[in-house]
């Protein structure tokens, strides 16, 4: 029984350090409607600065806590309102989504470019001090923690009912809009709030750094915990994310308490946070439709699929001629940057064409490289298989869509990535604990492809095929239904579409593409482990995607191939590796609100080049080939929504009057 | 039978309540109008009715059975399509391919298989908008755009139109060629519920109409009927005390200058008060 | 005569492709009151979004009180005097009558003077005080949110169908506080659909139409015109 008092007592203060962290994150996204997928990478960020302070420079922990508390989280909060979150709220989720998580990445190469990797250990505050309850013993620590998230509590609730800023706040989240015909000025309110949100991430991050340590990832991954918690309030009630939190705390608590010390419920304490979270949604109540979203958005154009021929064929013969003369060790490279390419096309379909965000596409793909490796037969069936086990975990993550949106599908799928990597990729018949398998490169149809060139080449050969095969998607019944979707999913609702069952079916099939890539990466390598499909991965592919351009095939190349040198040029500069991912992740920042990327802009010098020289051309070989014309008849009637037939409209209406 | 039957229906936001106990039915083969004053909670009971919203309490029959729990996508393959009074026309896609999807949506696989272009030219030709065929959806005028939406409602086939607002932003003669679709359509034995402000075409076609306000159902009947109700010139005219001249100079003033007109585009003037007042 | 209130000059606006204004003009006297009266999709509501800094015009000119305002946001314009009544919901749901009350003082006025006020005009709110606005009904709604035209005492109150879903008695009894606040001078800009109703407390009126005003001048006048052309051209 006093165990059972002690466990409960320690999950509170966990729960109490979570219910920090969390009640900030639900305060931005209340009133400025962006969902701060960085939250814990901001906490992570003055968690350092605050080691930065007390430890490195000396200073007095409570002149540290107030300096990082009261003036650098705040500036930073009120900084990233202004220049970054601005605005992001009336945009689709997808782009927010896109943004914070470029923060997140951004920001863990800042932290790890400004405080190298080194042990620092951060202590409790007064370590020695003690209090006996009973059995249990409670540090000081603990007791801070607690007194802390009490004062927060109180604070926001005082904040939040009594002062008028605070009950703007509430007003902004009803209707910013009318604020303003008050008089009121929901800018500076979301500035306060943001403010406010990343002080009370780093206060979180700092009570939990003694117990998480000062590390990178661990601190940034306190979002999940923080999401699990604010799910139970629906991302919008602090009391019932406090509630969340403790209950989240207790459970993990538990969790070391009673669940066996050794077998697969032993490594399930990690991945309490996203079970949690699973289990939560479960219960939510289904989301209604909505209508009134944003409509008819410009996408990169669709080449008809004879260029898109053509171009293959380019690439294959080019890719032929590059194999032929590469070592071992840069065919490697090439492969990898195919496969990468191959997961990019899995989100071009999901994200560039249906507009859902994924944060888990590599870790798909180490679904299909652990099935392929697992089959141990070494043909195109067991490449199939792969990618249908991919495809079905795939649906799995995706069946909480069938209730709710499409924020709550990507963060899902963020704790879905965690959960692989840190639990099942971890278990005895999976990877093993840092372990890797091996496997054998794949024949296809009886033809032998062992040899790396060869291998090398098929890889590419698939990716021009799939890419292929999704442009054709797009042109037909499919591609149609993605985009009508996307507008609106209302009158698709309306007219008979089941889009729940649909979207599970995108989401299936965009993951089987990314199992094929995983498949096909397995047998490149010849040995894979869990390391190669850590969750950190799928968030830099994501971003990587977008800021190459996730709406076409040309982007999922380019990104493919800058995602694949990355560790290369980290390599080769170790003293820059963090600034990598900072422009990584701050460039998707800024490119972030235009998912056709640079691929689109590509595409449009191509245009101005063709529009500048193509006469000039034509007149010279307008005698030697009559059928130069039928390229642009062609355009036209594949493109029929892209090139508005403005004239026969004109004519039509003449007609009627 | 009978085949929509809205039954004691109250939606409640937060405190508001839109729709109050609010009862109405629609025949097969007729065409039943909804009107009521701004915010007297037409588009509510419409969203009620295709799903979209849920009921705090009553009960939706449709075809005899009830649906009140049903899915939105569930209701549409039973037969009822409906039309938005803010537009959800897939804007990045032409008007053809607009119809297209519906078309694909409602014959499932059918759809993926043989597509059938000529049926949905054949669609456009009757709502009338060929000429716009090729043109993206959200460069089109928006009377167009909810000949459109009908248009993708009728590639489903549907016992039920529910259409919202379906004439503004269309001029009078295109007003009076509308009417004539609208009849046909209840000819061929569906049903249609309209919610309409063009005053002169509901009391042209409509068979029965339904006068909603505050969320409830004040006066049914024919459109003689409403137009002799005393409550209904009440509530669309503001007045406590009835004084009959006035009246009827203000329903007509009401009218005609489009005071109560509720569209969201400015072209249905009538074009005697343009030539009066210009 | 002295400086008008408000000064439109051939103010063009539009949505996307769809011009909605199509070069008003319109001026109001300082302390008069002007009935807005058209069709719904005339611009009405769009001419009340640009005047009120909701909205950019994409040309013309607004002057508030001989003062040109450009590129002003609709807070700093409500600090200093403009009061806007949007049309619908022009209060705070998930407040409480309190809150939204002590978020009107955001226009110049000591929150205690804003509660005095709505208070003795309405006595009900009073009553109703720590319940949420939503829990309102239409028209008690819409006198809390006419309370802050009456706490503030603003230079110039842009009333948007402020009629809109509400019984007519109800109406005619907003519409008694409207004709209150015009009698304090206050200068009032009022868009309604009840024709009659806001013509008894206006001085002068207007008619709009496809984004342009057609007819103004007494409300007297203006009935008769409107009355006078259906009458005799419709049948």
């Amino acid at each position: 029984m006093s165990s059972l008092f002690a466990f409960t007592l320690l999950g509170l203060f966990t729960g109490a350090a979570y219910a920090i962290v969390a009640s900030g994150m639900v305060l931005t996204y209340t009133t400025t409607r962006v969902f701060n997928i960085a939250h814990g990478a901001f906490g992570m960020l003055l968690a350092f600065t605050f080691w930065d302070f007390t430890v490195r420079q000396g200073m007095p922990t409570l002149l540290g806590l107030a300096l990082v508390l009261l003036v650098v989280g705040p500036a930073i909060g009120w900084f990233t309102q202004r220049f970054i979150a601005r605005g992001l709220g009336e945009a689709p989720v997808s782009v927010s989504l896109v943004v914070t998580v470029g923060l997140l990445v951004g920001l863990i190469g800042l932290t790890q470019q400004i405080w190298p990797p080194e042990p620092r250990i951060v202590l409790p505050f007064h370590p020695e001090t003690g209090y006996q309850i009973g059995d249990t013993y409670i540090t000081f620590h603990q007791v801070v923690t607690i007194v802390c998230s009490i004062v927060v509590a109180g604070l926001l609730y005082g904040l939040l009912n009594f002062t008028r800023i605070g009950t703007a706040m509430r007003a902004s989240v009803d209707n910013p809009e009318l604020l303003k015909l008050f008089g009121g000025r929901p800018d500076t309110v979301a500035a306060l709030s943001w403010a406010i949100g990343i002080s009370l991430a780093a206060l979180g991050g700092i009570l939990l750094t003694p117990t998480v340590g000062l590390d990178y990832f661990a601190l940034t991954l306190l979002v999940i915990n923080a999401y699990a918690a604010a799910m139970l309030g629906k991302l919008k009630s602090l009391p019932l994310t406090f509630v969340g939190a403790m209950g989240l705390g207790i459970a993990e608590s538990y969790a070391v308490a009673y669940l066996p010390t050794d077998g697969f419920l032993s490594t399930l304490r990690p991945a309490i946070p996203a079970l949690f979270l699973f289990a939560v949604m479960i219960l939510m109540p289904q989301a209604q439709l909505r209508i009134g979203q944003v409509k008819g958005i410009v996408t990169a154009p669709v080449p008809p699929l004879r260029s898109a021929g053509a171009w293959g064929a380019g690439l294959l013969v080019a890719a032929a001629l590059l194999v032929a003369g590469l070592s071992t060790a840069n065919l490697l490279l090439v492969g990898t940057a195919a496969t990468y390419a191959i997961v990019m096309l899995s989100m071009v379909l999901l994200t560039g064409y249906g507009g859902h965000v994924s944060l888990a596409q590599f870790t798909f793909a180490g679904v299909g490289a652990l099935t392929y490796a697992k089959l141990e037969e070494p043909n195109l069936f067991a490449v199939v298989i792969a990618g249908l086990v991919a495809g079905a975990v795939g649906a799995l993550v995706a069946i909480p869509v069938l209730r709710l949106t499409g924020l709550y599908l990507a963060l899902s799928t963020l704790a879905f990535a965690v959960l692989m990597d840190k639990v099942i990729f971890q278990q005895d018949w999976a990877f093993k604990f840092n372990g890797t398998l091996n496997a054998e490169r794949p024949s296809f149809l009886g033809i032998d492809l062992s040899g790396d060139a060869v291998y090398v080449w098929t890889m590419v050969l698939v990716f021009v095929l799939v890419g292929i095969g999704l442009l054709a998607v797009r042109r037909g019944v499919l591609g149609r239904l993605l985009v009508a979707m996307r507008d609106s999913p209302s009158a698709c609702g309306t007219l008979g579409l089941d889009m729940r069952w649909f979207r599970v079916g995108l989401f299936g099939l965009s993951a089987t593409i990314a199992g094929v890539a995983g498949a096909l990466f397995a047998g490149l390598r010849g040995t894979v482990g869990s390391a190669d499909f850590l969750y950190f991965q799928s968030l830099l592919m994501l971003l990587l995607a977008v800021v190459f351009g996730v709406t076409s095939v040309t982007g999922a190349a380019l990104g493919g191939v800058a995602l694949m040198l990355m560790p290369v040029w980290q390599a080769d500069n170790p003293e820059i590796a963090g600034v990598l991912f900072a422009i990584v992740g701050f460039g998707a920042v800024a490119l972030g609100r235009d998912p056709n990327g640079v691929a689109n802009h590509l595409f449009k010098l191509g245009r101005r080049i063709r529009a500048r020289f193509e006469p000039q051309i034509r007149e010279r070989l307008d005698g030697l080939m009559p059928k130069g014309h039928v390229s642009s008849d062609e355009l036209a009637a594949a493109g029929a929504a892209d090139v508005p037939l403005v004239s026969v409209g004109a004519e039509g209406k003449g007609e009627e009057r | 039978m009978t085949l929509l039957e809205v039954d004691n229906v109250v939606v409640r936001f937060g405190g508001v309540t839109a729709v109050n106990e609010a009862s109405f039915s629609a025949e097969p083969g007729a065409i039943t109008g909804l009107i009521g004053p701004n915010g007297a909670g037409k588009t509510t009971c419409f969203n009620v009715i295709s799903g979209l919203q849920k009921p705090t309490k009553g009960k939706v029959r449709f075809r005899g059975k009830a649906i009140t729990s049903m899915p939105v996508h569930r209701r549409a393959r039973k037969g009822i399509g409906r039309t938005f009074q803010r537009l959800e026309a897939f804007g990045s896609l032409s008007v053809r391919e607009n119809v297209r999807v519906a078309y694909d949506i409602h014959r499932g696989f059918a759809g993926i298989i043989k597509p059938g272009a000529a049926d949905v030219d054949a669609l456009l030709e009757r709502v009338g908008i060929t000429a716009y065929a090729d043109e993206r959806a959200d460069s089109i005028p928006t009377g167009t755009a909810r000949l459109l939406e009908l248009a993708r409602c009728l590639a489903c086939d549907p016992h039920l139109l529910l259409l919202d607002e379906p004439s503004s932003g269309q001029d009078e003669a295109e007003s009076v060629a509308f009417g004539q679709l609208l009849k046909d359509l209840a000819d061929e034995g569906r049903g249609i519920l309209m919610v309409e402000h063009d005053m002169d075409l509901v009391m042209s076609v409509c068979d029965q109409i339904h006068v909603l306000d505050f969320g409830s159902v004040i006066a049914s009947g024919t459109p003689a009927d409403i137009r002799a109700s005393d409550r209904v010139q009440r509530a669309y005219l503001g007045y406590s005390d009835v004084d009959t001249d006035a009246v009827e100079a203000m329903t007509a003033v009401g009218s005609a200058a489009g005071v109560r007109l509720d569209d969201t585009t400015d072209t249905a003037v009538i074009p005697a008060v343009k030539e009066g007042l210009a | 005569m002295s400086v008008p209130i408000l000064e439109v000059i051939d103010l063009h606006a539009s949505y996307g492709r769809i011009e909605v204004l199509r070069g008003v003009d319109l001026t109001i006297p300082k302390g008069a009151v002007m009935a807005l009266l058209g069709p719904n999709g005339a611009g009405k509501s769009t001419l009340v979004k640009v005047v009120s800094g909701q909205k950019s015009p994409t040309s013309g000119d607004i002057h508030l009180a001989g003062v040109h305002v450009k590129n002003a946001g609709s807070d700093d314009l409500a600090r200093v005097g403009l009061c806007t009544i949007p049309e619908g919901r022009s209060v705070f749901p998930n407040l409480t009558i309190e809150e939204n009350l002590r978020l009107m003082s955001y226009a110049g006025i000591p929150a205690g003077a804003v509660l005095d006020t709505a208070f003795s005009y309405f006595p009900r709110l009073h009553e109703r005080r720590r319940q949420l606005a939503g829990t309102l009904s239409g028209g008690e709604q819409q006198m809390l949110a006419m309370s802050r035209a009456l706490a503030s005492d603003p230079a110039l109150l842009l009333l948007d169908e402020l009629s809109m879903g509400l019984a007519p008695i109800i109406v005619e009894e907003l519409y008694e506080t409207v004709a209150q606040i015009a009698n304090s001078g206050v200068s009032i800009l009022c868009i309604e659909q009840f024709a009659r109703t806001a013509l008894k407390v206006s001085d002068y009126a207007a008619v709009m139409t496809g984004g342009r005003i057609v007819a103004s001048g007494e409300p007297g006048e203006i009935l008769d015109t409107m009355a006078d052309v259906i009458l005799g051209g419709a049948a």
